[in-house]
């Protein structure tokens, strides 16, 4: 820095363009608090789905009491004798997510199982893919395919309502496959290889070796996969609302018309219920017992895929 | 190791096991076809419900006006012109949204966030909120956008509702490719003294840009195919005008559900002619999404 020749005014100059320019400085906090605002939006957002739902959810109960939802077992809120036990709208959902699962278990682990383990790199990536545009198709066209083509099949075969619980579920299940898969994929894919080698050095086949080396290695992603398929059925409304029918009953019985939670929810909005009566209500504490219960399905998800790759990772 | 030693009959599994290998290998071959059959029932079935709804919707769908008109009483006459605008303006109301706020927000937690309990609280709230169902999303913007703010049941309280729903997905993918920048490239912006924010404008974000388009474009689809929040925002059924922003709206998938329930037979035939439609928007934007990828992808 003695060097005389660096004291020049060009010198001074060309330092100062290096220190910090004050107005550029404010410009960049400008544009992190942009960025921030915009991450905010996504808290705001949960806190807007808390606090109006659980708000009007409050207005229910003030109305309604706890005994009534939890006890009662009829769902007639659209009647002269109103009830409001909430189990109807809970049995048909329990009813097309146990068929969807049904479906969805078995064929989500064998695409995942199939193309993690037996298919050539190449083939995989095709059929993958394929199996994944499943999950892109709209909810209500698989609600058309369900009413207009399953459920008239099926009746050549099972006596079955029009509306039903079954074939409203098997396409929920087709539906749901591809998130069973991918996950489970991720999951088996995660199994060290060396895992496998062990055991064929044992003198394992490759099947034992899928069966009790790598599925178990496995296990907690692919929970985790079937518990988020699950909260997707629960939380499904176009399939169920289409093919389902909205009949609440108290049933485990697949042949008949139930009524989902959400087919309720969305049978009862659309403007038929004015905003402070008992009707827009009860859409919001149904609405708030299907956020719980999905939300609580996904932490679960969430908090078992976490141990898994905690483990090999 | 020392039980083992002791018990020297055990070794005879060694003929036990190697008679057994040709039944266990023919076991292993069995089961490799039904994971295989696993694996192509789910296509299968995709193939048979495309083909179910060309069969059934083909001919309505050519018949002239269909795109064009307004919906009819009749099943056989009429268009679905009102559902198509409405979907259209729905997908251009979410883009205009969702991507400056959700690559925003991915900026934010990629680049800036410092490391501490709420920037955790945040990020798993929105993973959470990308396994909230569709039709909760409904709710909130039943309360918020037609209620609170008042702009009742309108085309832009339907699009804002489809924006909240869109937006975790759009974050998580963005984030995905902007930390897929390498830290050279961040590196060596730094080092020739640029400061963060054209750092990133100048060198992560164009890197960034093909994964961004590609989670933009699938969330976008799979919002125009959405329709439980839609019910409950209040989208009609029927609509005999091209909706503005602030007037009733209907949706591709909000028409094809009103011909669905409707009792007369032709109307199955129509609602297959709108899936049609609806299926063919959303490949051509998924071959958008994948052109650009091919396209613009820097490997």
């Amino acid at each position: 820095m003695q060097n005389p020749n660096f004291q020049d005014d060009s010198y001074q100059r060309s330092r100062q363009s290096l220190e910090k320019n004050p107005s550029e400085d404010i410009y960049e906090k400008i544009i992190a608090v942009i960025l921030f605002a915009c991450a905010l939006v996504s808290v705001l957002t949960t806190f807007g789905i808390v606090v109006i739902i659980f708000q009007e959810t409050f207005g229910f109960f003030q109305e309604v009491s706890f005994a009534q939802f939890f006890l009662d077992t009829k769902w007639t809120p659209l009647f002269a004798e109103r009830h409001f036990g909430v189990w109807p709208l809970m049995a048909g959902t329990f009813l097309t997510t146990a068929i969807a699962m049904a479906v969805a278990i078995p064929l989500g682990l064998c695409s995942a199982i199939y193309l993690s383990e037996y298919a050539q790199p190449k083939v995989a990536a095709i059929l993958r893919p394929a199996v994944e545009l499943l999950a892109g198709i709209p909810t209500v066209v698989y609600g058309y395919f369900a009413l207009l083509f399953v459920t008239p099949l099926l009746r050549n075969i099972v006596p079955l309502e029009i509306f039903n619980a079954l074939s409203a579920g098997l396409m929920m299940g087709v539906m749901i496959t591809p998130t069973v898969g991918s996950i489970s994929l991720d999951a088996i894919r995660a199994v060290p290889q060396s895992l496998r080698e062990g055991a064929y050095a044992l003198g394992i086949t490759k099947l034992e070796s899928i069966f009790r080396v790598v599925l178990p290695a496995a296990l907690s992603g692919i929970i985790a996969s079937i518990i988020l398929g699950i909260s997707r059925a629960v939380g499904e409304t176009m399939t169920v609302l289409i093919a389902a029918g909205q009949q609440p009953k108290l049933t485990i019985n697949f042949a008949e018309s139930v009524e989902t939670m959400t087919a309720y929810m969305a049978q009862i909005s659309g403007g038929d219920s004015p905003r402070g009566s008992l009707n827009f209500k009860t859409l919001y504490a149904v609405g708030a017992l299907l956020f719980l219960i999905t939300l609580a399905l996904n932490i679960v998800s969430h908090w078992i895929a976490n141990r898994f790759k905690e483990k090999y990772e | 190791m020392a039980t083992s030693y002791q018990r020297d009959s055990s070794w005879d599994l060694s003929t036990e096991f190697s008679d057994n290998v040709e039944k266990r290998e023919t076991l292993g071959k069995v089961f490799e076809i039904i994971f295989l059959l696993g694996l192509l029932i789910g296509i299968f079935i995709l193939a048979l419900l495309l083909f179910d709804i060309f069969r059934d919707g083909i001919a309505r769908f050519l018949t002239p006006g269909f795109l064009t008109e307004n919906p009819s009483r009749f099943p056989d006459q009429g268009g679905i012109r009102p559902a198509v605008v409405s979907s259209i303006l729905l997908g251009i109301v979410v883009i205009v949204v969702t991507v400056p706020i959700g690559v925003g927000a991915a900026l934010y937690l990629e680049e800036y966030a410092p490391k501490a309990w709420w920037t955790a609280i945040v990020e798993i709230n929105i993973s959470n909120l990308a396994g909230v169902p569709s039709i909760v999303y409904g709710l909130l913007g039943l309360g918020v956008f037609n209620y609170l703010l008042g702009f009742g049941p309108a085309l832009i309280s339907g699009a804002l509702t489809l924006s909240l729903l869109s937006l975790p997905v759009i974050i998580v993918t963005a984030r995905e490719a902007i930390r897929a920048v390498p830290d050279s490239l961040r590196n060596a912006s730094y080092g020739l003294g640029v400061t963060k924010w054209r750092t990133i404008s100048s060198h992560v974000l164009p890197y960034a840009i093909p994964g961004i388009l590609t989670g933009v474009i699938i969330s976008i689809s799979r919002a125009i195919g959405d329709a439980a929040s839609l019910i409950v925002v209040g989208a009609v059924g029927f609509l005999t005008f091209n909706p503005g922003l602030f007037q009733r709206f209907m949706a591709l998938p909000i028409q094809i559900y009103s011909y669905i329930t409707r009792p007369e037979p032709g109307f199955a035939n129509a609602a297959a002619a709108t899936i049609i439609a609806l299926l063919t928007l959303i490949l051509v934007l998924n071959g958008v999404a994948i052109y650009i990828r091919q396209r613009f992808s820097i490997n």
